[in-house]
């Protein structure tokens, strides 16, 4: 029951950009798409996942007054091993999501995540957390992504269904606060209801 | 088991372990994907040299050769050859005009300097404006033409090329990568 809930609070209640607003940097700047918002949601559950393991696991060995920098040279190993991987594997997703993928070391979610939850809780509940966060990410990241996709450019995934150009305002930069500032809206009234 | 004191000895020891294990790590990683990503880098230049030029049969990669651009860099050059006859060039060329940063783009010429088709390698245009320039509706004017008599210019600039709608930047860019790979070739390896 506890694990579920674990699980759980990341999709909705602690969703890490909905409501910590965490990690905002790459989610504005990654998610001009619905693939590459997924892309770079999957890839960062994957680092918050192994550097939460490695961290809990390590947790009572490393000394406290140095536990930041064992931290980032641990999720800076998981990210990359994810960025060597995705140039090898999909050359053409690494392409897109550029500099994003190294600057996932930096990202608060997962320094967050492994000084809030991991160091403090068992290797277990680190496992359900990171997957919990890391689809929590995933999910606000697509759907932001397949938002400013289907209104900005009005196709879903790559595949278009109108002719002609959308909402541009939607691609750029501002469209993505303005995305981002309503679904955070609405999740706000959600979690009232 | 207690939690390990902040000691001098105890935080070397720990760092130096994490350090060692990561890279040791990483290492090993680095070993398994090298090859993959030297492949399916080498596919991607080949690909696009095979979508740029005519049939050929050779192979472009080892025959490639740079050429100076005149501005103090240079551009990568695989000449197509079919039966020792040259068919085509294949012409790695860039612009720094883009929206954001660097364009690079592979141009195929016959080998009296009419372009016959171009393939976007790399770009980081805007999604939906700049990112056209990969498109057929936009790149595919470009074919056919010889940049001795076609304006490599948008028409905004005086020149005979249709730009992508709210992307002006990226059509200019697009066309100064062109030109600097028809200006190279003329240079150089076009006689």
């Amino acid at each position: 029951m506890n694990q579920l809930k674990n699980f759980t609070k990341g999709l909705l209640k602690e969703n890490p950009i909905l409501v910590l607003v965490l990690g905002t940097c790459p989610t504005l700047a990654t998610t001009s798409s619905s693939l590459n918002g997924l892309g770079m949601g999957i890839a960062t559950t994957f680092v918050l996942l192994g550097s939460n393991v490695v961290i809990s696991f390590m947790a009572r060995l490393i000394p406290d007054k140095v536990r930041i920098p064992a931290f980032i040279v641990v999720i800076a190993s998981f990210v990359t091993i994810v960025d060597l991987v995705m140039q090898a594997f999909v050359p053409d997703l690494y392409k897109t999501l550029g500099i994003f993928i190294p600057l996932i070391v930096v990202n608060c979610i997962v320094l967050g995540r492994a000084e809030a939850f991991a160091s403090k809780n068992t290797v277990l509940s680190s496992l359900i957390d990171g997957l919990g966060m890391g689809l929590g990410f995933t999910l606000a990241l697509g759907v932001l992504g397949a938002f400013r996709e289907i209104v900005g450019s009005g196709s879903i995934f790559g595949w278009k269904f109108i002719q002609g150009d959308g909402i541009l305002v939607f691609i750029l930069a501002p469209g993505a606060f303005i995305a981002l500032g309503y679904m955070i809206a609405l999740v706000n009234k959600i979690k009232k209801s | 088991m207690a939690k390990t004191e902040s000691t001098f000895k105890n935080m070397a020891i720990s760092l130096t372990l994490i350090a060692l294990v990561s890279s040791a790590l990483l290492g090993f990683v680095y070993e398994a994907t090298k090859e993959p990503i030297a492949l399916s880098n080498l596919n991607k230049k080949l690909n696009a040299i095979k979508q740029v030029v005519p049939e050929f049969t050779n192979n472009p990669n080892d025959e490639m050769y740079r050429l100076p651009t005149g501005d103090g860099d240079s551009l990568e050059i695989y000449p197509a050859k079919k039966d020792d006859v040259i068919v085509g060039y294949a012409v790695s060329t860039y612009s720094p005009k883009g929206f954001s940063g660097n364009i690079s783009l592979m141009t195929g010429f016959r080998p009296d300097g009419t372009i016959i088709n171009i393939t976007v390698l790399e770009q980081k245009e805007t999604p939906g404006l700049g990112t056209k320039m990969a498109e057929p509706s936009f790149k595919d004017q470009f074919n056919e033409k010889n940049p001795a008599d076609f304006q490599m210019k948008v028409k905004k600039d005086g020149g005979s090329v249709d730009a992508i709608t709210a992307a002006t930047i990226s059509s200019r860019a697009f066309c100064d990568a062109v030109q600097r790979a028809y200006n190279t070739l003329q240079k150089g390896g076009l006689k």
